[in-house]
């Protein structure tokens, strides 16, 4: 059964819509990647399946369901008992995710004592073994610890011991290794990988990485200016692309072209919502439309699912 | 030939009020006319430091910077105001480094007020064209322009003087891939019409792979491997080469280098290790590594001469 569901969901302002009918689902020890540049709407989404919102972005259609349950249908209370419980999140920036007056071991220890009633000294002991399972050397010294005292990996591993603590069913990663070194970036990615596989969690992360999604997810989901255009299994999405924006995505790659070579571009820019038309949005700087696309293509195909008319493979 | 830039010895330390970091230790290298170097190195490494301090922006604590065989740190006031109008910087974050007060054409001929310039307003109306700006993007605001479009405007302020040498910081971290690709291409072509010599500081290795001639790895305030940019990603030498390049994950369907995960963090800037500063974290460190540094030398490897900072390899 899946852990995730989410169908048809749509999020506007009152001005436009930000995300339109996006629907994917995730099963237990599944990675998914929900790949797209700024502004296609991949954050917002993660931040409605755990409902938090900004009060000028609302829901205005679909369902987001959470071990059968839908979110939707939880008072305040029931949704605070869910998330970092059994669904922990870790965001981009670690430092401003972490409180910092408390130290390393206090706000581990908080979703313990909060969600699992352990008392403060059981919960300071889980959070030193939590410490040892992210790979911080010597976890009892580091729980004193304040986070400007922990360099940028370090502290990333902190936010994921602290989503971890309870050991939720699902993980939200939203660009958790953006701000990271490529170095460190390898480290916290193989981290997340193994958890998830020996705690068989359910993971979500958010990207704009394509070398990323390729190598650690299972399947992926590419957004653009607001709706999933293709999804379908990681490894197949990238090998042979069918929309014609993701094929463009990875010819794009500077890894992909051969040294000193003009990259070829897409050309244009990202359509603002509000100004993303009738039909595919992509379709302006598309560099093989149809007449067809005037008209909103839905996706199509499964496994490997794709919204264009005219697709490259 | 005299090279258009030499750097000998450049050595940046910082005081604080109860240690001293050495953000650049002893970095020697040059750069040919029209020729683009690739520094790359993680946070913390010195890559910026060296991009500033090259131009004078952060004073060297010690060492030398000659462009075209002129000492820069001996020269001051107009001497140096001159001598600058050929050296110039592009910011990773373009809107941090324009007034947003001002019209594009005044950030765009800034430079040429300064320096006392004539025909400003033809001046301007060619720096647009060259980076693909519309004609009347000189009478908007830089909130009026995307990401793209703000790094295209800092350069061009930055190609007023018509530079010999541009230092690039980051150019395109801040930018979504479809745009990234945009100005990569326009750099390249710039590079090619104008014979623009460059120091491209980034921590994106595929990016700096496509730009650069040759490439400089930093670790911890010094370069520990410098070479030709084919020859360096095929073959990394140094250990920090080899661990750096396995970790960026490859483009769908590439082949995969074998993963060396690095273990714990950098050293302490403010109280580095007497050895190689990597020795801690290396693979293959031997007994001496810890204890001697070992200096950036030609050496002989497996796969021929490499100028590379390693006690695995002997000087050839």
């Amino acid at each position: 059964m899946n852990i995730l569901e989410v169908q048809g969901l749509t999020l506007a302002t009152s001005q436009a819509a930000l995300v339109e009918d996006v629907s994917f689902t995730l099963a237990p020890g599944e990675m998914l990647a929900l790949v797209g540049e700024s502004g296609c709407g991949k954050s917002v989404t993660a931040l409605a399946i755990m409902r938090l919102l900004a009060p000028a972005i609302s829901r205005t259609a679909g369902a987001i369901r959470f071990d059968g349950t839908d979110l939707a249908g939880l008072d305040d209370e029931a949704m605070r008992r869910l998330r970092g419980h059994r669904i922990g999140m870790i965001f981009q920036e670690p430092m401003t995710s972490l409180n910092p007056v408390f130290t390393i071991g206090e706000q581990i220890a908080e979703p313990l004592r909060l969600h699992l009633n352990l008392s403060a000294k059981q919960a300071l002991a889980r959070a030193a073994d939590l410490l040892d399972l992210v790979g911080l050397p010597t976890p009892t010294r580091q729980l004193a610890r304040y986070p400007h005292q922990l360099s940028g990996g370090q502290r990333q591993r902190v936010m994921i011991a602290a989503a971890l603590a309870c050991e939720p069913r699902l993980l939200i990663a939203d660009e958790p290794t953006t701000a990271l070194d490529v170095t460190v970036q390898a480290q916290i990615l193989a981290l997340i990988d193994r958890l998830r596989r020996q705690l068989d969690m359910a993971c979500l992360l958010i990207t704009h990485d394509l070398g990323v999604v390729a190598e650690y997810c299972d399947r992926a989901a590419v957004m653009y200016a607001g709706r999933i255009v293709e999804t379908g299994p990681a490894a197949e999405v990238f090998a042979t692309p069918r929309h014609r924006y993701t094929a463009a995505l990875v010819r794009t790659m500077p890894a992909r072209n051969p040294p000193g070579e003009r990259l070829p571009a897409i050309p244009g820019q990202v359509p603002p919502p509000g100004s993303r038309g009738q039909g595919c949005a992509f379709q302006p700087r598309c560099d093989a439309p149809v007449p067809r696309c005037a008209e909103r293509p839905s996706l199509a195909g499964a496994p490997h699912a794709a919204a264009c008319w005219n697709p490259a493979a | 030939m005299t090279p258009l830039l030499e750097a000998r010895h450049l050595t940046v330390h910082y005081r604080t009020p109860t240690a001293t970091l050495r953000a650049l230790e002893d970095v020697s290298f040059t750069l040919a006319e029209s020729e683009v170097l690739g520094i790359v190195g993680e946070s913390g490494c010195g890559k910026s430091t060296l991009g500033r301090a090259v131009l004078r922006l952060t004073e060297p604590t010690a060492g030398e910077i000659l462009f075209q065989g002129q000492d820069l740190r001996a020269l001051s006031g107009a001497a140096l105001r001159r001598a600058r109008r050929e050296m110039q910087i592009v910011f990773q974050d373009p809107f941090g480094a324009l007034n947003p007060r001002h019209r594009v054409a005044t950030l765009i001929g800034e430079p040429l007020t300064i320096h006392g310039l004539p025909n400003r307003e033809q001046r301007v109306a060619e720096l647009l064209d060259l980076v693909g700006l519309p004609p009347d993007s000189g009478r908007r605001y830089i909130h009026e322009f995307s990401g793209g479009q703000r790094q295209r405007i800092a350069i061009a302020r930055a190609l007023a003087l018509s530079p010999k040498l541009l230092v690039a910081d980051e150019p395109v971290s801040a930018l979504d891939v479809s745009i990234q690709s945009q100005i990569i291409n326009l750099i390249a072509d710039l590079k090619r019409r104008l014979g623009l010599a460059m120091l491209f500081i980034s921590h994106d290795l595929s990016v700096v792979r496509h730009v650069s001639q040759r490439i400089a790895v930093m670790y911890l305030g010094r370069i520990v491997e410098i070479g030709p940019a084919a020859e360096l990603f095929d073959q990394p030498a140094h250990p920090y080469t080899q661990a750096l390049l396995s970790a960026v994950p490859q483009p769908p369907g590439a082949p995969r280098r074998e993963r060396i995960l690095l273990e714990g963090d950098l050293p302490d800037p403010t109280n580095p290790p007497p050895g190689c500063a990597f020795a801690a974290r290396c693979r293959h460190a031997l007994p001496g590594c810890s204890a001697t540094r070992p200096e950036l030398l030609r050496r002989a490897t497996p796969h021929g001469p490499r100028e590379t900072a390693c006690h695995l390899y002997e000087p050839a």
